[in-house]
């Protein structure tokens, strides 16, 4: 299964500069895996010791924050859209 | 209306139904934010924060004020501090709209820009240096200070619940998280079951600048528990329903309104909301602060939304 991953300026360091990478997985945490097996410190960019995503990252899945979804766990499926953003203020 | 002071005409904005946008079975009403004294939502926070240092005794007549914003807040300060005697500086990252730099200097406040390739949270880390290098300078920060939450738990929240006592869902955009925190604190109480919905902007890489991620930046006062969902909408999808709303509805609004009114159509579904929910989208601002932007010239809509992208709109 394809699922297309938009990485943000600061993670390109670990895909070569590439915005958009695909990964094959069946849920998020399959998907980081997979990311992290080809893609150097991609990994350990996202998720902390304990497993859980770091606080300073958010994840969505066809734009919909993972965190309210199944977080890690969160299923994916064929042609899904994985954004990853870093958390920014406003006002 | 009979007001003695500007202050007084804060809040109290009205809630409109805006059927021609709403998918069928359903019901969306704006929260129009833009009919506050100086166009925002924010002027009920800079009150609620200017109220709590007096209250405090942190701040007094001459007294000088620093604060970190993307816009709004630092508009909605400016306005208060010219009556109240205080000196407020705002810092503010550089790539924001030139309506905001006019407005500002206009109420006599003074703007440091942050770079824009530290993204909106450089403002955030600058002002926090200003702040903590001169001891002089008061620093109500929005982002730290539970009177940003207090003014919509006291306010806003009850204002939607008087209006529209079965409402089901609230979105509205993520900033601060004070709107989405206080109302959603306020909603819960009245009734457990209503939905909030955070509508969060997706910028441009600008924006996000490129330093590292654990210079990332979640508010203090953000309280996450109370949301139900947060959804991303890029600038484009924006723009498209800010310039819709303009269109088909008559509401000149700011373009995170867009934003919050696209998540709203998208909740409109059964397995997301039942048949029937009333949902209220909180239009934090009109349009007026973006024109030079802009993104509600005639032409492409997408070749617009690119050049927005890198404009922090929220």
């Amino acid at each position: 299964m394809a699922i297309e991953v938009r990485v943000p300026t600061v993670l390109r360091k670990h895909t070569a500069g590439e915005r958009r990478v695909s990964g094959q997985a069946d849920d998020l945490r399959g998907l980081i895996d997979d990311l992290g097996a080809r893609h150097n410190g991609l990994r350990s960019a996202l998720v902390a010791d304990d497993g859980s995503l770091h606080r300073f990252i958010n994840v969505y899945v066809n734009d919909e924050d993972v965190r309210f979804i199944k977080g890690i766990d969160t299923p994916l499926s064929d042609g899904d859209v994985v954004s990853i953003l870093p958390a920014v203020a406003g006002g | 209306m009979l007001l003695s002071d500007p202050a007084l005409a804060i809040g109290d904005t009205p809630l409109v139904r805006v059927a021609a946008l709403t998918p069928a079975n359903y019901e969306i009403y704006l929260k129009l934010e833009g009919n506050n004294p100086t166009g925002s939502i924010k002027d009920r926070v800079a009150l609620y924060l200017i109220e709590d240092a007096e209250r405090k005794g942190a701040i007094g007549q001459g007294s000088r004020i620093v604060e970190p914003t993307s816009g709004n807040t630092g508009i909605a300060l400016a306005a208060l501090c010219v009556s109240r005697g205080y000196k407020l500086t705002c810092v503010m990252p550089e790539n924001t709209s030139s309506e905001r730099r006019t407005l500002l200097e206009l109420y006599g406040a003074d703007i440091v820009f942050s770079p824009a390739n530290e993204g909106s949270n450089g403002a955030v880390r600058l002002a926090k240096e200003m702040a903590a290098d001169d001891e002089d300078f008061y620093m109500p920060f929005q982002y730290g200070n539970q009177a940003n939450v207090r003014a919509h738990y006291e306010t806003t929240g009850p204002e939607i619940i008087s209006d529209l006592p079965d409402v089901g869902a609230v979105v509205a955009g993520l900033g601060t998280g004070g709107t989405l925190t206080g109302v959603g604190r306020r909603l819960k109480e009245h009734n457990p079951a209503i939905k909030i919905i955070a509508a969060e902007p997706e910028y441009g890489d600008l924006v996000y600048g490129l330093r590292n991620l654990d210079e990332g930046f979640v508010p203090p006062i953000f309280d996450p528990s109370l949301l139900d969902g947060r959804i991303k909408v890029d600038s484009q999808r924006s723009l498209a329903a800010t310039r819709a709303l303009a269109q088909n509805a008559g509401v000149f609004a700011g373009v995170s309104t867009g934003a919050a009114l696209s998540v709203a159509q998208r909740m409109c579904t059964p397995d997301r909301l039942p048949e029937g929910t009333k949902i209220v989208v909180i239009s934090a601002d009109g349009g007026w602060k973006y024109l030079s932007t802009g993104a509600y010239d005639a032409g492409d809509t997408s070749k617009l939304a690119e050049d927005l992208a890198e404009t922090v709109w929220a």
